[in-house]
């Protein structure tokens, strides 16, 4: 069942260059969401902020915290979280956003 | 794990502890699961001594034996001791720890000493749930449920029960991380998802609530102590907040909770089913799906809770909705029940009848909760006794016959001792009786407009009280003689050697009573799905009834 | 008559996927109880739009920009410091698990300051500048340092953890090998930086 321990599907050989890269990506989206912020789009500011978070977040997730890398079982995992998490604030809303 | 060839009982097993410690810092799932058997017994029979308090005063109009506050206060901790300290963990934490391994084929949980830390935070929370009973200030009593803003305003010990609540959340999400855990990695040899018995999937599916929906009444009562303590404002009407965002929040938790309820325990029905009827399961996959969909839709429809408070029709409208769409794969079980006892080769012991009650009691539970689903008619029967009495046949006749249910088919399993079967029959039938003239005069008088939580009522409501408590009696009565005669069989010197007494066909009756500490000598390869039951004559031959002189 | 035997388990179960599932699942928990906190957020932004806004002007961007730029790199030193430990590198991890200790407790010294200057300006709840502001901007500022503070916690909880790395990874408990605690802490590390990443923009950057 647990026959080898390690067991990291893909990444046999650990390289620093990837993570690095990432991060680069991280500070730059923090400076357009910044950037963004100072410019009032009204609504789209919003929009715009909360879709840079979700792309950084993404990156998090897939890189940082190795989920392109864990099997199918993780990313489900994942799935049914922010799933239940989405339902949750979705239905909650129809009581605020509707007479 | 041997000693002279033969395996020590995981009773008899000496570890790094002796004595007490020997069981309070143990890591096996066995023990742990008997740990916490007795602390839920024993807070079940704190709760049902409330209940039979509670009852009394309410046998007749006016003053019984206790004022107004005192009432408040005991419907208070009725409802949290016996929600947060008996049927929630009451099948999870003691049969699931106990027989989750045993039924996949493995040593122990994941992480053991995980379980160990969740029944630790399980006593902790429940004492300072006890605790909170004899500050100063006395015992909350707000309703388990904490409604802002009389629980930002209430001077009685509301802190304490908050935080008894948030530590007993904890204990519940290890509880489920861990199951989620072994049933993914630990399965033996062969036993893929569809070869599991349906109690791990109803674990399973019940894992997965625990996890997700518990966190959100962690932050909820944490907002309210902190609004307590420093007036923040998020709640508090006074400072802008929003009493029904509370109710919103404590409902999206406490619905699934009561999913987390019966999902074990209607994986103990059908785990018993098939085998008293000595026929394989009717519609495994239908069964396994439908925990899975009971999980997912039960954390949809936690506005029904909140009919009467304001929200949007649009809201109703689709709450409602999903309420009747949740009823759809509960249904599908007790279809599948039925039709597996349908033609079967009955033997009518306690589990079975106790399995039998719970189909009953849940039935008219799960009709009744359909009633208050339609808009109209909860208008005019939220919060009264109709209510009342629909969740305690819920959790009562459902959960809690499931427990018995459970005690009296692993009893011979886990202690190695037998109780007596015409006497357990006797127990269930006064229970049975008891049960139901307890609560149904609820419905009647509950539609008839008495309202819940009241200390005092109209004269009109009077017969209907009287009956229910007089019922109260005969139930406690059921219950004491089921406790007797489990008490009876565990002082009895007779060691039961039968190890599948029922005929059952799941691992756990492949192994001693009282098993050894790591379950197997040898973890078995698995090759077929269980409850096949492909010879009914040879499982029955094999099967022995007892007939031992001391009973 | 020989004594009942005496055995501790000696094969000790290893299962270094079960152990990062578990720890994913304790994310889960840690996701949602901040997620109700959002929704509340969400629930209170939509009722309270202008309040917000203005409240929102008391807050300083710039130390909030700066605690978001310590709090990525401190990711990124984390999952810098598993790949050393993979490389057999034991002290190029130890100094990366340092360093993102440093900037943990440089977060936390930047957040203290920010509190303190509010708190100094009388805006805290139940103080008599906040109550005669409007519902929305008490309840804004009843968000902001909720969520933040139970946002502050989890530093300090991912600090002890990483700290208690660390003296495995010195000890060589942690080792090229057997990472994956090391792993474990690290995700936790990673769900503290997400909920920033989510914190920030909500409270920052809504003027």
């Amino acid at each position: 069942m647990s026959q080898d321990h390690l067991e990291h599907t893909v990444e046999h050989k650990p390289t620093y260059g990837i993570y690095i890269l990432v991060w680069l990506v991280l500070m730059m989206l923090t400076g357009v969401t910044v950037a963004v912020a100072g410019i009032n789009f009204g609504n789209i500011t919003v929009a715009t902020a909360l879709t840079i978070a979700v792309i950084k977040s993404y990156l998090v997730l897939t890189f940082f915290m190795h989920l392109k890398t864990e099997t199918a079982t993780f990313k489900l995992f994942v799935g049914v979280a922010l799933l239940f998490l989405l339902i949750s604030i979705a239905l909650l809303f129809t009581d605020y956003s509707f007479l | 794990m041997q000693n002279n060839g033969h395996s020590v009982s995981y009773l008899d097993y000496k570890g790094k502890h002796s004595g007490i410690l020997g069981w309070i810092l143990s890591t096996d799932h066995k023990r742990i699961g008997l740990l916490y058997l007795m602390s839920a017994l024993l807070f079940f029979a704190v709760g049902v001594s409330l209940g039979f308090l509670i009852r009394l005063e309410l046998i007749a109009p006016g003053r019984t034996i206790m004022d107004p506050q005192t009432y408040n206060s005991l419907f208070t901790l009725h409802g949290i001791i016996m929600i947060f300290l008996f049927v929630i963990p009451g099948i999870p934490a003691v049969f699931g720890n106990f027989f989750l391994p045993i039924l996949i084929g493995a040593k122990d949980v994941a992480f053991p000493r995980l379980n160990l830390l969740s029944w630790w935070l399980y006593i902790l929370g429940a004492l300072l749930a006890v605790i909170s009973v004899f500050l100063p200030g006395g015992p909350a009593d707000t309703g388990w449920t904490f409604y802002i803003p009389y629980s930002i305003r209430s001077a009685t010990n509301v802190m304490p029960a908050l935080i008894a609540a948030f530590i007993l959340g904890f204990s519940s999400i290890l509880t489920g991380l861990n199951f989620i855990v072994t049933i993914h990695r630990m399965r033996a040899p062969g036993m893929n998802f569809f070869r599991m018995p349906l109690f791990a999937w109803s674990l399973y599916a019940t894992a997965w609530v625990q996890i997700l929906a518990t966190p959100i009444i962690g932050i909820t009562l944490l907002l309210v102590t902190i609004e307590r303590l420093f007036g923040v404002g998020i709640f508090d009407p006074a400072l802008g907040g929003d009493p029904v965002l509370y109710q919103h929040l404590f409902w999206i938790y406490s619905h699934p909770a009561v999913y987390i309820m019966i999902l074990p325990a209607m994986g103990v029905i059908t785990e018993i089913i098939p085998v008293f009827s000595h026929r394989t399961i009717f519609g495994y996959k239908f069964i396994a799906f439908s925990s899975l969909a009971i999980a997912l839709f039960g954390s949809m429809v936690w506005a029904h809770h909140m009919f009467t408070v304001g929200m949007s029709d649009t809201a109703q409208f689709i709450f409602s909705l999903l309420t009747f769409i949740v009823a759809i794969p509960s249904a599908i079980k007790v279809f599948n029940w039925v039709a597996t006892l349908y033609k079967g080769s009955i033997s009518t012991d306690a589990p079975l009848l106790y399995a039998l009650g719970f189909i009953f009691l849940f039935s008219i539970g799960g009709f009744t909760g359909l009633i208050q689903g339609a808009l109209s008619v909860n208008m005019h029967i939220h919060d009264t006794s109709f209510i009342v009495a629909h969740f305690h046949y819920v959790m009562f006749g459902g959960t809690g016959f499931g427990i018995f249910a459970a005690l009296h088919y692993w009893f011979p399993k886990m202690v190695g001792k037998m109780y007596n079967m015409k006497t357990a029959k006797v127990g269930f039938w006064v229970l049975f009786v008891g049960f139901n003239t307890l609560y149904f005069p609820m419905f009647v008088m509950g539609w008839l407009g008495m309202p819940r939580r009241y200390y005092d009522y109209l004269p009109e409501f009077h017969i209907y009280h009287l009956l229910s408590t007089i019922g109260s009696w005969i139930l406690i009565t059921g219950l004491l003689i089921m406790a007797v005669n489990f008490i009876k069989a565990l002082r009895s010197k007779t060691t039961y050697t039968v190890i599948n007494p029922w005929g059952g066909e799941t691992l756990e009756w492949t192994v001693p009573n009282k098993p050894p500490l790591e379950n197997f000598d040898v973890i078995p390869t698995v090759y077929t799905a269980p409850y096949e039951y492909k010879d009914n004559e040879e499982v029955l031959s094999e099967s022995e009834i007892l007939t031992k002189e001391d009973n | 008559m020989s004594t009942v035997a005496e055995h501790t388990i000696e094969h000790v179960h290893r299962d270094d996927i079960g152990s990062r599932l578990g720890m994913w699942l304790f994310l889960f928990t840690e996701l949602i109880l901040f997620g109700g906190m959002f929704i509340v957020y969400a629930v209170y932004r939509y009722t309270y739009q202008s309040e917000f806004h203005l409240a929102a002007k008391e807050l300083n961007t710039s130390i909030g920009t700066l605690n978001t730029l310590i709090l990525l790199t401190s990711s990124l030193t984390i999952v810098l410091s598993i790949v050393a430990i993979r490389k057999n590198n034991k002290f190029l991890s130890v100094f990366l698990q340092i360093v993102t200790m440093v900037l943990a407790v440089g977060f936390l010294i930047n957040k203290y300051f920010e509190w303190n200057i509010k708190i100094h300006h009388g805006l805290f709840p139940g103080s008599e500048i906040l109550l005669g502001k409007g519902n929305g901007e008490v309840i804004f500022f009843g968000l902001y340092y909720v969520m933040t503070g139970l946002h502050a916690l989890h530093v300090m909880i991912g600090f002890i953890l990483i700290e208690v790395m660390t003296g495995y990874t010195i000890k060589g408990r942690i080792n090229s090998t057997n990472y994956v605690r090391l792993e474990a802490a690290g995700l936790y590390w990673h769900l503290v930086d997400i909920i920033w990443i989510f914190l920030f923009p909500l409270f920052y950057l809504i003027t």
